[in-house]
């Protein structure tokens, strides 16, 4: 862009309180054209879109993070206060802020409006979900708000095309100042002040006659279900079901496709390109390593599908306030739950859901956590263990084998609240953090914004596997290839390359609890991802690696081998082990720090060694 | 003259931690210093209370209270419901309007 372009680019800043539909109108005025980011130094989330009016003249456009008051709570709402009082480094101060107030709950919006009016920032008021206050039989009038208040009063329906436009076109017509604010004199207002402004709001809403209806009588009735503290749970458990039942149905197809796409673009290039290590990069290396990633896309989507319907629903802070209780009892907050909940497809949207944890600490212990959930890479592990060593006999009404991958789902859920338990009360011990929670109205989720949400997960894990992911998986390939063997070598070509070189001193490490060479070496690529050690056993013992059916021949094969002990210490092993960069990796983005991602390497594989050699040194003395 | 039933005799102040689900009552203030919750926290949830709408006045509902214990406790103030501990909770001085059990 032109120095002049970027001059006459005006900066609009969004700010309302949370669940006042912000995000919905920021998605409303810059549909796909957003930038997600980090502000500098922080992990706070940076939104930004643009936008052309239809003056021609082009708009940047930050949606800040959420707050109810410029005195902050959170690291969220910090940064909010600074980017409205130009205070970010690194950060213009925005020309207008364009304060984003919920037509159906005034009362508890319209302080802001005057908070932010009275430190003088170049302001409109965007008076959203209009429609539904009307719809509801609120009594609403804009322009006598407008005149009360003192600043423009635009009526915005976020979710309705069109619904935005006014806004822009109002800020056109009457030319705001787009002279950067600064306001060194700012000082957080005292109790009395904040109180002052509250009855200020409360006076402005009787003299324009602002009245709100009873609340409906069927989402009174909803919330005595939903919020039961029984009934409500029964609730949550049938949802978490459905959605655990739609995560894995509905992706076996698009996960299927993904990996047959992968593979045919793997044996194409093998087919037409030299042997040699440029095709030995691509396949075995690129496509095969990015390929392992990215076929739990769908996964990932799918879960992101229903938590982001959730939120905008208004169910999730329902849902935080029903395990607050539990959640405590280990030290987490309730709002812990949908990270956790997320990392049973895959820690990596798990932990990039800990934002909406306002206490670093509470944030920092559910980042660590994540990783014990079981998460669906685990699946293939599990599936050929089980397979191959747990006869498919009956125990009572249930199958021998989903017991044991139940209950391996419960050993990680256990673990984790044993280490929350043990980190809240040592390293990331906290002063007490409030719960204040608002549960807002139920609403229907909004298709468009549900499709520019999930785009924008998409986008972020797809540029996370083609980087570091991708750099990352390049890393093993190369540890597995080179050296290559000696000619006429007995042994499988990995078994003479670095990996296999790690892997055979790791044996002695991992001797005592029952891993043989070949698992040793199966688990240095492993670390990539967790499933890619099924294929990395395959290639130790010299199966054709692009066979689709490698788990089916496999079985056998370790079946005739390994003991059971070793099987089940294995198993153990996958409980804990961070046998995944990539969660490795997000955890150093989320955190900025080498500290977390370094902690959680250590403390998980020494749950994992420390499992499985409980698991083996019982197995063997049980005669297994 | 008759006399008011019980439930329409303003008591004394209590802190919104002592009603039930059900009870509904009239904002009285919120106070900071009692609170066991660190000092950090005790200088900003007053006035978090108080931006959230807990002003003198408001008429609440506590419409739903996780077992057992009460805590959290869901209250109903104008058209926000808001989720608050037993700990936040002890902040709001409130009068009650109604008692079910009396």
């Amino acid at each position: 862009m032109s120095a002049e372009a970027a001059a006459s680019e005006l900066r609009l800043a969004l700010v309302g309180v949370p669940n006042s539909g912000k995000t919905a109108l920021f998605n409303r005025l810059t549909g796909s054209h957003q930038k997600v980011a980090n502000y500098a130094g922080v992990t706070v989330e940076r939104k930004e879109g643009r936008f052309i009016g239809s003056s021609g003249r082009s708009y940047r456009l930050l949606d800040l993070p959420g707050t109810y008051s410029l005195t902050p709570t959170s690291l969220d709402e910090a940064i909010t206060r600074d980017a409205v009082l130009g205070r970010l480094a690194g950060e213009r101060p925005p020309e207008v802020v364009i304060c984003v107030v919920d037509a159906t709950n005034l009362r508890l919006n319209l302080r802001l409006v005057l908070e932010l009016k009275r430190i003088g920032v170049p302001m409109v008021v965007a008076l959203n979900m209009s429609d539904v206050a009307r719809a509801r039989g609120f009594r609403l009038d804009a322009a006598a708000l407008e005149r009360e208040v003192g600043v423009p009063v635009v009526e915005t329906v976020a979710v309705a095309a069109g619904g935005a436009r006014a806004l822009v076109e109002n800020l056109e017509r009457r030319g705001l100042p787009d002279v950067p604010q600064e306001h060194p004199g700012y000082r957080d207002p005292t109790p009395e002040e904040v109180l002052e402004t509250q009855r200020d709001a409360r006076r402005i809403l009787g003299t324009i006659g602002y009245r709100e209806p009873a609340r409906q009588r069927v989402l009174q009735r909803l919330d005595a279900i939903v919020m039961h503290p029984v009934l409500g749970l029964a609730v949550l458990a049938a949802l978490l079901f459905a959605v655990f039942q739609a995560v894995f149905s509905w992706a076996a197809l698009p996960m299927s496709m993904i990996d047959t796409s992968v593979s045919w673009l793997g044996n194409f290039l093998h087919a037409t390109l030299p042997p040699g290590p440029l095709r030995s990069l691509l396949v075995d290396g690129i496509i095969a390593g990015a390929g392992s990633v990215l076929v739990f896309l769908p996964q990932i989507l799918i879960l992101f599908l229903f938590i982001l319907a959730l939120e905008e629903s208004g169910y999730l802070p329902r849902a935080a306030y029903l395990l607050d209780r539990v959640m405590g009892s280990v030290g987490l907050s309730g709002r812990a739950f949908i990270p956790l909940l997320s990392s049973f497809a895959c820690a990596i949207p798990g932990i990039m859901a800990t934002r909406t944890i306002p206490n670093l600490r509470d944030r920092m212990a559910t980042i660590m956590i994540a990783p014990l959930m079981t998460c669906s890479a685990r699946l293939p592990v599990y599936a050929l263990l089980i397979g191959a060593f747990i006869p498919a006999s009956k125990v009572g009404p249930f199958n021998m084998q989903g017991l044991v991958l139940f209950s391996l789902y419960v050993a990680g859920v256990l673990a984790a609240l044993l280490v929350a338990v043990v980190m809240k009360s040592t390293a990331l011990k906290t002063s007490y953090h409030p719960l204040l929670l608002e549960l807002p109205e139920y609403h229907w989720p909004n298709p468009r914004n549900l499709a520019i949400g999930l785009w924008e997960r998409a986008r972020v894990f797809i540029r996370r596997v083609g980087t570091i992911i991708l750099a990352m998986m390049v890393l093993l390939w190369f540890l597995g290839s080179y050296p290559a063997a000696p000619a006429g070598a007995p042994m499988p070509d990995i078994y003479y390359s670095f990996a296999g070189m790690i892997g055979r001193a790791l044996e002695v490490v991992l001797a005592p609890i029952g891993f043989n060479w070949q698992i040793s070496i199966a688990l240095v690529p492993g670390l990539a991802a967790r499933e890619v050690a099924v294929g990395a056993l395959g290639t130790v013992y010299s199966l054709a690696a692009s066979d689709d059916s490698i788990a089916a021949t496999l079985t056998p094969m370790i079946a005739g081998t390994w003991s059971l002990a070793t099987a089940l210490s294995l198993l153990a092993w996958y409980v804990f082990a961070p046998q995944c960069l990539s969660t490795l990796i997000v955890v150093r983005r989320e955190t900025a720090s080498w500290r977390y991602p370094l902690a959680m390497a250590g403390y998980l594989f020494g749950l994992a060694y420390l499992g499985a050699f409980v698991t083996y040194r019982i197995a063997l003395a049980l005669g297994a | 003259m008759t006399t008011l039933p019980p439930e329409h005799v303003l008591a004394l102040p209590v802190a919104l931690s002592t009603l039930r689900k059900g009870d509904t009552a009239i904002v009285i203030g919120v106070r900071d210093d009692h609170l066991d919750v660190g000092d950090e926290v005790r200088s900003t949830l007053a006035q978090r209370l108080l931006e959230l709408g807990f002003i003198p006045g408001e008429s609440l509902e506590v419409i739903g209270a996780i077992w057992p214990g009460d805590d959290p406790i869901a209250v109903r103030l104008g058209r926000s419901m808001f989720a608050l501990r037993q700990r936040e909770a002890a902040a709001v001085m409130v009068a009650r309007a109604k008692d079910p059990r009396s």
